[in-house]
């Protein structure tokens, strides 16, 4: 037997008062942690499989399991620890690189956490969203420096393209081979009874869900899977994915394993090849072809779509996203570094880009000071946790937010971070048939329409909290926010003010 | 003026207020005294912490030059904001503003009266057009020379305003010496205590002049919007963000006062729901493209400018406004007590509703909103 350099991070302990030895466990776990010994007739699990993902412990009747922390360790040392002592291991094993799932998992600030809102005192009233009118609908397109009156001097209406939604939240991409078709189903439903969005990612529309085209933005990323006129013309929105928080600078890759039926289908590839979406989009190298490939797809689509640009939150957001704001997009999203993925590279996903929070004040307060902040809308994602954050986005000036980590957790992810081996218990992150009808969209859709609701009720009892009524108002209402413990140089760039002046 | 770190512009103020109004369709010319009068009864919901009048058709004589007043700490602003304006103005009239002494004004700067015409080379060179050219002057004017404010710039139009009780303010400027056939006033309540005149209301860009009372919670939003346009809220107060807002949608976006009211005080989606398709497309596209300058928050203002007059409230009525008619006499205040001080007897007398604008201008019959 090879040496085994790694122990488990993680430990199921099985309490045998409890177990029943009904074998539930055995027959979720699809990592195969649980076996069942009938000499014995007893369960018994292999830690070292074990993700954490939870699938036993929900489904547990009896309540018998639990996955505790390991309290194995290496000797204590405050320059390496476990992680990076673990990581050189695998690696010397491997010769590989490192990946990993969902968003950056590292101990940086969370900006969100602070920053507290302003509420109403005796000069103004707070407003109750129980008895009076609360708004939360916003358009999300270029406004017009100015208006147009036909020949008996009413003003003419035409608008460029735009989306407007119910409540400030859209779902942001994740493409159907990184998640499931039921999990795309439970997406595009709920979007539709939210009146909001939901995102095709880099994987196409299956073609049951084009009855949802006014609900869905669909989206050309560098290796153009696919994208196709029927395609682009569904969509309420096409969006030109150049980048993603958790690997800014590097493309994507699908193995071919998941690349089977309708995946290969939907993506136009062959079944079981590999979808490796390139790093760069391979006719995009400067900010004039982007322009190009803005107006290639406004073209096809008759200008009836808005083109939404999006980035990850990398060191010069701010002058990127001027430039894309005179590229003809309607839309930039921008996405922060602790933004989810299917799969990265750790070392990236771990050390490269950074916090929504900053790239978005930076990012608004630049488009005000060239005076094109009219020309698009904000939309902002990479770890929007709750309606607080949401609220303290659009104060800090994003028009709207992307949710996809949410989202998941929504549908019953469990953050186990293991979405790359294709074996989610949860029905998401997977194509194996037997697991993906785990995720039931009848039961999924109606959880994400929960979460949403619940958190738009809050998004209103905070605004009306601060006396404001239509969220437009919230929008770069930065007064309305106080730093906590933040340096000078954060302050500034948040152009917020410290809590108490 | 030694630097008060308690003054408008360095700290945000809120404040609570009264405000009142009088407006003659027919033209004719009536004195300052009645305002002033009016806002004796409404003397506790200010706090002599400011008060202020602006008066329409008051200077027929210079009725084609804009009249600057302005406000200097001391003697070396007064000598560079003199210099800035022979440079790019054509300077007709210039005097100190009369002021008769009064125990409960005190501090008061040095307050200029200019009537001027910009200069037609500097404003050929600026390719701006004149009220443009006058509007950057100022704010270059307010922002760059220390301890001078030109708080009054439209044409025969000005405002008057000081740290006091507005009945005090009155008299000490003489308003019973001026006739207009627009006249408003202000009663400030500030959660502060800051001592500096050009905080008080009424708030004038060119001719639009605001009285304002309320608190609005869209400020910074309204602010940041704006100053995408070339203003610059040194004041940081409500009144002069409003002001800016009414200024950029009225002159330079071309709104009628009806459809700038539309925006700043928007109409629910519910009740857009109900309209017809067309007013319906209209009050969506207002909604869209000036989401920004959508105010919330506790409002009632009274919006001057040349030859008309709009009252409007927020659209919760959150404050309140009271307006009445009688003959060609329009009246609107915090008030009924304080319109029946001005006319015991109104025809028609009225609780606007939250969000319709009553405007009034000359030779026209009152519209609703």
């Amino acid at each position: 037997m090879p040496i085994q350099f790694l122990y488990p991070e993680y430990e199921v302990v099985r309490n045998p008062d409890l177990c029943i030895v009904c074998r539930v466990c055995e027959r979720q776990c699809a990592n195969e942690v649980h076996r069942y010994d009938a000499d014995l007739n007893k369960m018994f699990s292999d830690s070292s499989k074990c993700v954490n993902c939870h699938r036993c412990v929900s489904l547990c009747p009896t309540r018998a399991l639990k996955i505790v922390k390991s309290d194995h360790t290496f000797k204590e040392n405050a320059n390496w620890s476990r992680q990076s002592i673990e990581e050189i291991y695998r690696q010397a094993d491997s010769g590989g690189v490192l990946l990993s799932s969902m968003g950056n998992p590292k101990d940086y600030p969370i900006y969100w956490d602070k920053i507290l809102i302003n509420a109403s005192q005796v000069t103004n009233p707070s407003i109750d969203p129980l008895r009076e009118p609360m708004e939360t609908r916003v358009f999300l397109g270029a406004k017009p420096g100015s208006i147009r009156r036909d020949k008996d001097g009413k003003i003419i209406t035409d608008l460029p393209p735009r989306i407007a939604l119910s409540t400030p939240i859209m779902f942001s991409a994740m493409s159907y081979g990184s998640i499931s078709y039921n999990a795309h189903a439970s997406l595009a439903r709920a979007a539709r009874e939210l009146g909001i969005c939901y995102n095709t990612g880099e994987g196409g529309l299956h073609e049951d869900f084009y009855e949802y085209g006014p609900n869905t933005i669909v989206q050309v990323a560098s290796g153009r899977f696919g994208v196709h006129k029927d395609y682009l013309e569904t969509g309420a929105a096409v969006e030109i994915k150049m980048g993603q928080g958790a690997k800014p600078g590097i493309g994507g890759h699908l193995p071919g394993a998941k690349v089977f039926g309708d995946v290969s289908k939907t993506r136009m590839i062959p079944t079981g090849t590999d979808a490796i979406s390139p790093a760069p989009h391979h006719d995009i190298y400067s900010i004039e072809d982007l322009r190009q490939l803005v107006f290639s797809l406004k073209e096809a689509t008759e200008y009836k779509k808005p083109v939404i640009v999006k980035i990850a939150a990398v060191h010069n957001i701010a002058a990127i996203a001027s430039g894309i704001a005179r590229s003809g997009a309607d839309i930039i999203a921008i996405d922060g570094f602790r933004g989810g993925t299917g799969a990265a590279p750790t070392r990236i996903r771990d050390n490269v880009g950074i916090p929504i929070e900053l790239a978005l004040a930076a990012v608004d307060q630049r488009l005000r000071d060239e005076g094109i902040r009219g020309n698009v809308s904000i939309v902002v994602g990479g770890s929007i946790h709750s309606s607080s954050d949401i609220v303290k986005a659009i104060a800090l000036g994003a028009d709207a937010v992307y949710i996809g980590t949410a989202a998941l957790l929504a549908l019953g992810c469990h953050l186990c971070r293991s979405c790359q081996g294709g074996r989610c218990n949860w029905g998401i992150a997977t194509q194996v048939p037997e697991l993906v009808k785990r995720l039931n969209p009848d039961v999924g859709y109606r959880r994400l329409v929960n979460l949403v609701n619940a958190w738009t009720h809050e998004i209103k009892e905070m605004m009306g909290g601060m006396g404001i009524n239509s969220i437009e108002a919230l929008k770069g209402n930065r007064l309305m926010l106080r730093g906590i413990g933040l340096s000078e140089t954060e302050l500034k760039i948040l152009g917020i003010r410290h809590a108490g002046e | 003026m030694a630097a008060n770190p308690v003054r408008e512009g360095n700290i945000r103020i809120p404040s609570g207020c009264a405000i009142s109004g009088m407006f003659a369709k027919d033209g004719r010319l009536v004195s300052g005294e009645s305002i002033v009068h009016s806002m004796t009864v409404m003397h506790d919901r200010s706090n002599g912490l400011g008060g202020g009048f602006a008066g329409y058709g008051i200077y027929p004589e210079y009725k084609d030059a804009y009249a600057f007043h302005v406000f200097y700490d001391n003697k070396s602003a007064k000598a560079e904001c003199e210099a800035f304006l022979e440079e790019h103005f054509d300077i007709i009239n210039l005097s100190k503003i009369p002021i008769r002494k009064n125990p409960r004004i005190t501090d008061e700067p040095l307050i200029w009266r200019y009537f001027v015409n910009p200069l037609p080379t500097k404003l050929a060179d600026s390719q701006l057009g004149e009220r443009e050219f006058v509007a950057r002057c100022v704010i270059r004017i307010n922002t760059r020379i220390k301890g001078a404010y030109v708080f009054s710039s439209g044409k025969n139009m000005g405002v008057f305003k000081a740290v006091g009780f507005p009945e005090d303010v009155g008299d000490f400027y003489r308003l019973e010496e001026y006739e207009g056939y627009c006249w408003t006033a202000h009663g400030r309540y500030p959660t502060n205590t800051p001592g500096w005149w050009g905080g008080a209301h009424p708030f004038a860009m060119l001719d639009y002049s605001i009285v304002h009372n309320g608190e609005i919670s869209s400020y910074d939003a309204n602010r940041r919007y704006i100053e995408m346009f070339g203003y610059s809220c040194t004041l940081q107060t409500d009144t002069e963000v409003i002001t800016y807002v009414i200024d950029y949608l009225h002159r330079r976006q071309g709104l009628t006062m009806e459809e700038v009211a539309q925006v700043i005080a928007a109409p629910f989606w519910s009740t857009i729901e109900a309209k017809s398709e067309e007013e319906k497309a209209k009050a969506t596209y207002f909604r869209d493209v000036y989401a920004s300058l959508l105010i919330t928050g506790p409002f009632s203002i009274l919006v001057g400018f040349e030859g008309g007059l709009m009252a409007l409230n927020d659209r919760l009525k959150l404050r309140s406004m009271v307006a009445a008619e009688k003959g060609d006499m329009f009246y609107v205040a915090s008030e009924e007590s304080a319109i029946r001080l001005m006319e015991p007897e109104p025809d028609r007398l009225w609780s606007p509703r939250g969000g319709e604008p009553v405007i009034v201008t000359l030779n026209h019959t009152t519209e609703r909103g």
